[in-house]
């Protein structure tokens, strides 16, 4: 288990990665409204977000239910087509659709594990045919199956081949359902929520298998999540979304340790943390906002306990606030720049170097 | 019933040492509960005891399918077949009535119908963990409130009857305009809430929560529990909080059962169960969230899956999964029962003569100083 060696490690800076999402965009037609004003109305469920994953890390992406989540790694699986930006495999824009071989290194592992089995075959079967499928079974199927089931630790592999999924326990079921998508040699797993419906006591089995890929196999790998504990756990970066929107990145426990923006703060002083020395008190309050029509400006504003003016007007800018960590927050830019608009600004990024809104310079 | 002395402070002050003299209000003695009859008969819940005191939050853990729903279904009977109660006797203790020093117990498993209506809902609420299968969707919440109130408040008036709903709603952090709207017009944790005013409108004694906050984003769960700990220590109910989540329940409650394969594993305070736990299974899922501070350790959680109640293992039935698991736990099945001076109880073998604990398993009791979840409250 190297998650410690991870966390040392500086984040690689100028790796092209493995699988990159470029302002990425998607949209949805909803019905809204009743009676004489109803009609179709664009629900912006991602809005301009930008991820990428180098190979040997694990990236969690995490945030409230309806955040845009799935909806990002359905994009970087290319199971649906963005409305705006583009995604790049090894630095080179991806064509239209979803081409075999893009399917095959990009590979995604879903929540509820029986969505990727057939449940009238059995194990075998399920891992044999992405083999066929794509032309990788090799000399020996059944040794390639058995191979498989080793590498999620389902030992010894003679015993699972002939079940079918049902006769698997959950954790057993997720281990299949991954050993599938390893099948086809994947370079990137998009796992989302792999372990939500889990029980608690086999959570970190599937976590540390995560790891394990990472590390031994050096797959790039996005790990969804609401769960910011094991963001923390098993991620080398953390990516925070809030409304469709990117607002913070950072290396794990750095951004558990130091969140920059108010919103991951907010979400840190929720989480359930027995070795909390005093009662939390919650830095926010306030549900998630419409995605029809999301807040003006900053979307996080009618929560936030540090909006300012400009933030209900104006879309702060991603600004860096120490190595690898970026925020989306005007309490980050000098006061005298934060002007609606201002070249400078979105240019620079802003230089301030303060990391908590606490620390940020006096207006 | 009448241990408590009259000078003895009210129920709802919330004070763990007292939280723990506090005289009982739900007793749960040998409940058993099966799914089926027969050889084909599941045994969801064997012989659980539960006491829970007044103005406690008593939490009970445990993973999906240990039984928690069951126990505490069966508990108010309103367990749905095929599920049968097969043996136990459930005491509600109602708050004394005036002039006599204590009320008149009711056994809920044997109690005829007419007695469980009024019991249920006036004096024990539940909350479900999922709201939508509890509120009507046809009709209003105010028509809900309305209908509740005019049952088992005939004497207040339409208008009163409607403040008192405004009232509720603004007591859970919603606002009285909400009356107006159907639960489908409402978020989750709106949902949750105005399930929570729901089961508080009768001013009842217990309120049985069973993952009322599951399914909700982490921060409303959290506004939803601060509100609900704090009508806790306003109105003085006492609370079984059921959840999966241990590492919510140590902040939160003030005495921790857990519940394995059907059975009660280990009891404790919050805090010492939190930093002393004497059973190997809650040492094991103690180590199953990560933390948030600190630093980043591999951990392991527990081997193996839960069981499968239909082929339970002999003995003890952790022990596949137990790493201290001994000759004996094969063979016999460990009941809780108390194992220290200061009343701890514990469910393994570990602790009878003759073993020798792990000093994993042996860690000094904080006890009272452990800063438990009640007395966090009371400091602020
Ligand atoms: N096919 C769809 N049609 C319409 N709206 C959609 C569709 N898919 C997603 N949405 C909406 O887009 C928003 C983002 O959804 P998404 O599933 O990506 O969120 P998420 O962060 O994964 O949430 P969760 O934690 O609940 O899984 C939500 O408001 C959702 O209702
Ligand atoms: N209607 C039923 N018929 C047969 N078995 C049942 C039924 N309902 C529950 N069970 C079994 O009883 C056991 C206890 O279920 P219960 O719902 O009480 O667990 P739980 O601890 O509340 O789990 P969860 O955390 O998933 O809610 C489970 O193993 C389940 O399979
Ligand atoms: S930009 Fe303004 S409203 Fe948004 S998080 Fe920062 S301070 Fe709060
Ligand atoms: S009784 Fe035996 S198997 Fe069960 S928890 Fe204790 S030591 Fe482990
Ligand atoms: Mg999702
Ligand atoms: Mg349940």
């Amino acid at each position: 288990m190297s998650i410690t060696a991870q966390q040392a490690a500086t984040p690689p800076v100028s790796v092209t990665p493995v699988l990159e999402g470029r302002g990425l965009t998607k949209y949805f037609s909803v019905k809204h409204g009743r009676g004489l004003f109803a009609g179709t109305a664009r629900l912006f469920a991602v809005d301009d977000v930008t991820i990428a994953l180098a190979a040997g890390t694990v990236t969690a992406l995490v945030g409230e239910s309806g955040s845009g989540k799935t909806t990002v790694a359905r994009m970087l699986a290319k199971i649906i087509n963005p409305d705006g930006g583009e995604v790049r495999l090894d630095g080179k824009p991806v064509p239209h659709g979803r081409p075999r071989s893009y399917a095959r290194q990009v590979q995604m592992v879903f929540q509820d594990p029986f969505a990727s089995l057939n449940p009238i075959h059995r194990i075998s079967y399920n891992l044999v045919r992405p083999l066929t499928i794509h032309h990788l079974g090799g000399d020996d199927v059944n040794e390639a199956v058995e191979e498989l089931l080793r590498r999620v630790a389902l030992e010894p592999p003679q015993q699972f081949t002939r079940k079918f999924p049902h006769e698997l326990s959950g954790g057993q079921r997720q281990r299949v359902a991954i050993a599938r998508a390893l099948s086809v040699r994947p370079r990137v797993l998009l796992a989302d929520e792999p372990v939500s419906m889990l029980d608690v006591s086999i959570r970190l089995g599937i976590l540390n298998l995560l790891a394990d890929l990472r590390d031994r196999d050096r797959l790039a790998i996005l790990y969804v999540t609401h769960d910011i504990a094991s963001a923390r756990y098993l991620a080398d970066t953390i990516v925070v979304m809030y409304a469709g929107q990117v607002v913070e990145t950072a290396p794990s426990t750095r951004l558990t340790d130091y969140p920059a923006h108010p919103y991951t703060q907010l979400l840190l002083s929720a989480a359930p943390d027995p070795d909390r020395a005093e009662p939390p008190s919650l830095a926010g309050s306030g549900a998630p906002p419409s995605l029809i029509t999301p807040p003006s400006g900053c979307r996080f504003h009618p929560r936030c306990p540090h909006a300012m003016a400009i933030c209900s007007t104006t879309a702060p800018p991603s600004v860096t606030v120490g190595p690898g960590h970026a925020s989306n927050c005007w309490l980050h830019v000098d006061s005298s720049r934060r002007v609606p608009d201002n070249p400078e600004v979105v240019a620079a990024k802003a230089s301030s170097t303060s990391m908590r809104p606490s620390a940020a310079p006096p207006k | 019933m009448s241990e408590m002395s009259p000078s003895a402070p009210a129920p709802s002050t919330p004070s763990h040492s007292f939280t723990r003299q506090a005289e009982p209000v739900l007793e749960i003695r040998g409940l058993n509960v099966d799914y089926g009859f027969g050889t084909e008969a599941v045994h969801a819940v064997v012989d659980c005891d539960l006491v829970l005191r007044r103005g406690q939050v008593l939490g009970l853990a445990g993973e999906s399918g240990s039984g928690k729903s069951t126990l505490s279904m069966a508990a108010i009977r309103l367990l749905r077949s095929p599920g049968v109660i097969t043996g136990g006797e459930v005491l509600f203790h109602p708050r004394p009535v005036e002039g006599e020093s204590s009320g008149a117990t009711i056994d809920l498993l044997r109690a005829d119908e007419a007695a469980l209506r009024r019991v249920r809902w006036s004096e024990i609420s539940v909350v479900f963990q999922s709201a939508l299968n509890a509120l009507n969707p046809v009709i209003t919440i105010g028509a809900q409130f309305d209908d509740l109130l005019k049952v088992h408040r005939p004497h207040l008036s339409s208008a009163q009857r409607w403040d008192r709903g405004v009232e509720l709603l603004e007591m859970v952090g919603m606002t009285g305009d909400r009356l107006r709207s159907y639960s489908h017009e409402l978020s989750g944790g709106m949902r949750q809430r105005a399930m929570i005013a729901m089961a508080l409108a009768l001013e009842p004694q217990v309120m049985i929560l069973d993952e009322p906050t599951t399914a909700l984003d982490v921060v409303t769960q959290r506004e939803i529990l601060e509100e609900l700990m704090g009508l806790r220590d306003r109105l003085g109910f006492a609370a079984l909080f059921i959840t999966h989540d241990l590492s919510l329940l140590v902040e939160l409650a003030d005495e921790i059962v857990v519940m394995y394969a059907g059975r009660l594993m280990e009891r404790a305070p919050a805090a010492s169960l939190f930093r002393a736990p004497r059973v190997p299974y809650t040492y094991g899922l103690l180590h199953c969230f990560p933390p948030m501070h600190g630093e980043r350790k591999p951990m392991e959680g527990i081997p193996g899956s839960p069981p499968d109640l239909r082929a339970l293992p002999s003995g003890c039935s952790f022990h596949p999964r137990c790493p201290w698991a001994m000759e004996r736990c094969r063979k016999e099945t460990p009941v809780l029962t108390r194992i220290d001076a200061s009343g701890r109880e514990a469910a393994c073998w570990l602790h009878s003569d003759g073993a020798t604990v792990p000093t994993e398993l042996a860690v000094a009791d904080p006890g009272d100083r452990g800063l438990s979840a009640a007395t966090r409250r009371v400091a602020r």
